[in-house]
């Protein structure tokens, strides 16, 4: 086996596992280090498959931002084991695990009636994942939506800042 | 073209999205903490950003990753925004068990 090969087995038991662990641990900030780990194989699987920009773009937002936020909050609010609401119960849990299985199961046997995917060799370029070439279909196709993706930033700013505003009486802090 | 493309077949990539997909989904039916509810929000959207990567490289197609750059955008709005719901919550109910929130039943 190649190289390649390996990496993407190695990458995606990493990932499985981490994902399992972080609906697993029961400490939330396990959970959130756990995600962590998930992000960083997929950043690996993206660079293998040639989408360098996203990669990057994938560490700084989801594990740089995103993820620090969530530390953030699972410390402001001091949360760890102890804090942690009771579980469900047993039934409760098993029916969504037998459910979460069969929509898997769904999925995948699905996909067997599928014919194997034929890849056309002269297509495809290597270079399709770079700043340049995503930079110019981003401001030439896609420019509506990035545009619109500024107004629902400023919308998403203005929410949070107005919820998380101090309000009177005892009740809030 | 990248080398991963010629050695794993797609079906892969489609079956380790599907796997971490799922992993979300029953957590989000497990767990009862807002926060890890949550998690396994991003971890869902995760799965399909790293399919969407995965068809674009296998058909030579860029659009596919401009839209898991939308994604990423929409995903970190909506973060900002759910954590200062759950921390409202927490004021409020000084816990941040889902089940507590059963007066939006009646």
């Amino acid at each position: 086996m190649s190289l390649s090969e390996n990496l993407f087995y190695f990458l995606s038991f990493l990932a499985i596992l981490s994902a399992l662990m972080v609906v697993f641990s029961k400490n939330p900030i396990h959970s959130v280090l756990y995600l962590i780990i998930v992000f960083f194989t997929l950043t690996g699987q993206y660079i293998l498959l040639n989408a360098q920009f996203l990669a990057v773009v994938n560490i700084i937002v989801y594990a740089g931002a995103i993820m620090v936020l969530f530390l953030f909050v699972i410390m402001f609010l001091n949360l760890k084991r102890e804090t942690e609401p009771p579980a469900k119960s047993k039934i409760l849990q098993f029916a969504a695990v037998i459910s979460g299985g069969l929509l898997l199961l769904v999925i995948i046997a699905s996909l067997r009636t599928l014919d194997p995917y034929k890849i056309q060799e002269g297509k495809i370029k290597g270079d399709i994942g770079l700043v340049e070439n995503l930079g110019k279909i981003l401001y030439n196709d896609f420019l509506l939506p990035f545009e619109l993706a500024s107004i629902l930033f400023l919308a998403a700013m203005v929410g949070a800042v107005m919820l998380g505003k101090r309000e009177g009486g005892e009740r809030n802090f | 073209m990248p080398e991963i493309i010629t050695k794993i077949p797609l079906e892969y990539y489609i079956i380790l999205a599907s796997i971490l997909f799922c992993i979300g989904v029953i957590g989000v039916l497990t767990r009862k903490n807002a926060l890890i509810i949550f998690m396994c929000v991003e971890l869902m959207l995760n799965a399909v950003n790293m399919l969407f990567i995965a068809f674009s490289a296998y058909k030579g197609d860029a659009a596919g990753q401009v839209f898991v750059f939308f994604i990423m955008a929409v995903a970190a709005a909506e973060v900002a925004v759910g954590l200062a719901i759950i921390v409202m919550i927490y004021r409020n109910t000084r816990s941040v068990d889902i089940g507590q929130l059963n007066k939006i039943k009646y």
